[in-house]
């Protein structure tokens, strides 16, 4: 465990509770989002980490360590540190910025402009900016710097206090891109403050959501977007959010069609027999143990019909499926991008488990659509538009 | 000589003692700077102090205002009782003038940076000693220079009247003038130069102040 916090509290004079009986464990290279609204102690217990406020009670162990034996100085040049847009100094160049923690540790010069070096390219800008001062860069650059340096001693923990709440909406999805990538890059573990509910779910591995210095829940974005814990946090994440979400949360097999299948050993004659049954164009061909072995199609049973050949003879071993485990999102996609009309659903050990449709689809963009009076947003109206084109031509397979 | 009008008797004055003006130019500046740097070192601290225990800050900025509103002829009149005739006398003049102005714009400008630079430096792990160097020194020299470029524009006009208790400087020519009869070239030839120095030192401190603003910001 790289940080432990247990039963943090920090109550200032006059009995005003600030953070009350905080406790979080956090594996190396998580991304945690502390959210919630302003006073709602995310600030103050981050600022814990670092000991730039102590705790009234409560401890803090990082590696097994706890915090309040050590050095404040040595710790605080082990974590990385960034605040609200701000935190670049304004007389030192780009360099000197990125290396000052290292320029604390007493790095040789050398190592030093290596380092800045390194660093910069890491964020994708120009070297000679190394050379420039923090104002002539833009704000969006500048806060790039001051993602770098956080990480510029090779930190393992870094700290963020709403860095981006200042930037314009582009600006600052390009720097959340930049933070989750150096984060799996690096394998950093960030402790990332916000008010901001997509920042949240965008970047973190974990959520924590608090609220008058209480944790409400802390929980997996999916995990906190399926079951919010209460009013609080539903209002958190806002009705839209919780409707647009649903395809991302809904895994495959909850959504799933029972199929219509064949054993692999059946002859031609009885696939035909069970599509005009069940009124459907394509079969799915099993094994005895249910393993999904391939598709045969009408077209193929009508060129084969007097052949007397069996259905494994004839099926197209090459049929594309997913996992029952994996999210609807992504399944939508691929359908879409393949022109597929069905996609087979399978378990873990290739068992046929069911079946996705275009006809599914629908189901699930009409929900989130038009579930709540007039909710709409970009991605889905998208996707609507392209399924509803289709629905009038697809079957139920 | 009675023909010569007075920017001629000044062209003449220079012509025949432009050495000696040129050594008195000197020493005039030299006595200024002294009691600006002294000033300095002791009002840089002073105001850094006081920066961090706001408690204090009435109290000696108090203080320092009380020195600015006594005479400055009652002040050096004061000293001498204490400390003779002399240059001594005149620098420690200077230095209590120039107290004031360099105690209270370090304390602005210490004040004046922005937290969250010191925020981010105390969070990356500097101690107390290196956030006031690397930092709120840096940071706050611009305001700093202000100050001591006021103090030192009040230094030299100060200094001028150190005449009086036999510091020399351009004084000692300002007061020859007004001793002898018809003595404006003679006033001149002293008052010009201290004008001159006067505004030579704004100018330049005021560039440097300008310069280092620009990083600051």
């Amino acid at each position: 465990m790289l940080l432990e916090m247990s039963h943090l509290s920090k109550v200032y004079p006059g009995n005003k509770v600030v953070v009350d009986d905080f406790n979080l464990d956090v594996e190396k290279g998580e991304f945690i989002c502390f959210i919630g609204t302003s006073g709602s102690g995310k600030t103050t217990t981050m600022r814990m980490i670092n000991r730039m406020l102590k705790q009234s009670s409560g401890t803090i162990k990082i590696n097994g360590q706890d915090i309040a034996k050590m050095d404040p100085v040595k710790l605080r040049r082990k974590i990385g540190y960034v605040i609200q847009n701000i935190g670049l100094m304004p007389h030192m160049t780009i360099r000197e910025n990125i290396t000052l923690v290292p320029k604390l540790l007493k790095w040789s010069e050398e190592k030093r402009n290596e380092r800045a070096k390194e660093m910069i390219k890491l964020v994708d800008l120009p070297e000679d900016f190394l050379d420039r001062y923090p104002s002539q860069l833009s704000g969006g650059q500048q806060q790039r710097i001051g993602v770098v340096r956080a990480l510029a001693a090779d930190q393992d923990i870094i700290l963020m206090d709403e860095p981006f709440g200042a930037l314009d909406p582009i600006t600052r999805e390009d720097l959340q891109d930049l933070v989750k990538d150096l984060q799996e890059r690096l394998g950093k573990t960030f402790i990332f403050v916000t008010h901001d509910m997509d920042e949240a779910l965008r970047l973190s591995s974990r959520i924590v959501v608090m609220t008058g210095g209480k944790q409400v829940q802390v929980d997996t974005p999916e995990n906190i977007l399926r079951k919010p814990a209460n009013d609080f946090v539903a209002n958190l994440i806002g009705q839209d959010r919780l409707i647009q979400a649903k395809p991302s949360i809904t895994t495959v097999g909850q959504v799933a069609n029972k199929p219509v299948s064949i054993a692999i050993d059946q002859p031609v004659v009885r696939a035909l027999d069970i599509m005009h049954s069940r009124r459907v164009d394509t079969l799915l061909v099993t094994d005895a143990e249910q393993h999904l072995k391939g598709v045969v199609s009408i077209e193929k049973i009508n060129e084969y019909y007097h052949s007397g050949k069996t259905v494994g003879e004839i099926m197209d071993p090459n049929v594309f499926y997913v996992n029952e485990n994996s999210i609807i999102r992504d399944t939508v996609d691929r359908i879409l991008k393949r022109g597929l009309r069905n996609v087979p659903v399978v378990d873990n050990d290739r068992k046929l488990v069911g079946i996705v449709t275009r006809a599914t689809l629908v189901d699930i963009v009409y929900d989130a659509l038009f579930t709540d009076d007039g909710i709409t947003t970009d991605s889905s109206t998208d996707a609507s538009s392209k399924s509803e084109e289709q629905k009038e031509k697809d079957g139920d397979q | 000589m009675q023909s010569m009008n007075i920017w001629q008797q000044l062209a003449y004055y220079f012509s025949h003692n432009g050495m000696y003006v040129l050594s008195e130019f000197s020493r005039h500046f030299l006595i200024s700077i002294y009691g600006v740097i002294l000033a300095a070192i002791v009002g840089i601290p002073i105001g850094i102090l006081i920066s961090k225990h706001r408690k204090l800050s009435g109290w000696i900025v108090g203080m320092a205002n009380v020195i600015q509103t006594i005479p400055s002829l009652a002040m050096l009149s004061i000293l001498m009782l204490g400390l003779g005739l002399g240059v001594t006398t005149v620098i420690v003049t200077v230095f209590l003038y120039a107290l004031l102005p360099i105690i209270k714009n370090t304390y602005t400008g210490m004040l004046n940076v922005n937290e969250a630079y010191l925020d981010a430096g105390k969070g990356m792990g500097m101690t107390k000693v290196q956030v006031l160097w690397m930092i709120e020194l840096p940071l706050s020299l611009s305001v700093i220079l202000a100050g001591i470029r006021n103090a030192l524009v009040l230094a030299i006009g100060i200094t001028a009247i150190g005449t009086f208790v036999g510091a020399g400087g351009l004084g000692d020519i300002i007061i020859r003038g007004t001793n002898a009869t018809n003595g404006g070239a003679i006033i001149l030839a002293g008052a010009l130069p201290t004008a001159l120095m006067a505004i030579i030192s704004d100018l330049v401190l005021g560039a440097l102040e300008k310069k280092m603003r620009k990083r600051t910001i």
